[in-house]
């Protein structure tokens, strides 16, 4: 019976993943193109910034770097609250 | 607790610390011309300091400190990010004046590779580059104090940190 499940949802995921594939379209001929060349264009004009990733990542879509580091934040102040010492066990901060 | 590698590792260690520094803040600085930027030239300090823990076993009592430097990364980026508000946040109001990092590019096309272009991408690249190296090395020195990777055979981790 679990197999079976297992076996069932493995074909129902799997025939989503291949439809997907079917379904995507040729390399290097994205929907729409006015975004990518907006990026290209205006990156090097009005920025002055020759990598356009760079560009997209910390000026465009700056608010998604500051997520990412606010993530990185949380994730060191978690592994500091798990992985603290009690004052009292210690004797002299090592 | 005090956990040494042999002598070959720590001179090798010595040797190759610098220049792995030195290669993350290249990576950090040519952020905004080169594939790379603040969270990969991170990780490479990070991965220096990884080094260290490996070969010396400890890095002193620095953990306030790398606490202390990743929260000013962090705040001095939203603070740049803040600065433009005038027209947006995340605005780009370094470039095209003479502040450093303000330059502009003479022509439009293939990479020149002028350092001095890029306005607040560059700062932010420095910025989460500190942030980054900070945490990852943060994380690395707690993971490496708790576990049980460094300790010594023989002793359980009750009885190493008795004899601290």
């Amino acid at each position: 019976m679990k197999k079976a499940l297992a076996l069932v949802a493995f074909f129902v995921i799997f025939s989503f993943l291949l439809l997907g594939v079917v379904q995507m379209r040729p390399f290097g001929e994205p929907e729409n193109e006015d975004m990518d060349d907006y990026f290209l264009g205006d990156s090097q004009k009005r920025h002055e910034v020759n990598n356009v990733v760079t560009a997209v990542l910390f000026d465009y879509r700056g608010l998604d770097t500051l997520g990412e580091a606010t993530i990185l934040f949380a994730a060191v102040s978690g592994v500091l609250t798990v992985l603290r010492r009690f004052k009292d066990k210690e004797e002299g901060e090592k | 607790m005090k956990w040494e590698m042999s002598r070959v590792v720590k001179t090798v260690t010595d040797i190759l610390v610098a220049p792995i520094i030195i290669f993350g803040i290249y990576l950090i600085l040519h952020g905004h011309l080169t594939p790379g930027g603040g969270f990969q030239g991170g990780a490479v300090i990070a991965s220096s300091t990884a080094l260290l823990i490996i070969a010396y076993g400890t890095l002193g009592k620095h953990k306030k400190d790398l606490s202390s430097i990743e929260a000013v990364g962090l705040t001095l980026f939203i603070l740049i990010a803040f600065l433009g508000i005038g027209s947006t946040v995340f605005y780009n109001y370094i470039t095209g004046t003479g502040f450093p990092f303000g330059g502009s590019l003479p022509y439009h096309g293939p990479n020149p590779g002028y350092i001095n272009t890029g306005g607040t991408i560059t700062f932010m690249n420095l910025m989460v580059g500190i942030e980054v190296a900070a945490a990852l090395s943060l994380i690395l020195w707690m993971m490496s104090k708790r576990g049980g990777v460094m300790e010594p055979k023989g002793s359980s981790s009750k009885k190493a940190e008795g004899k601290d």
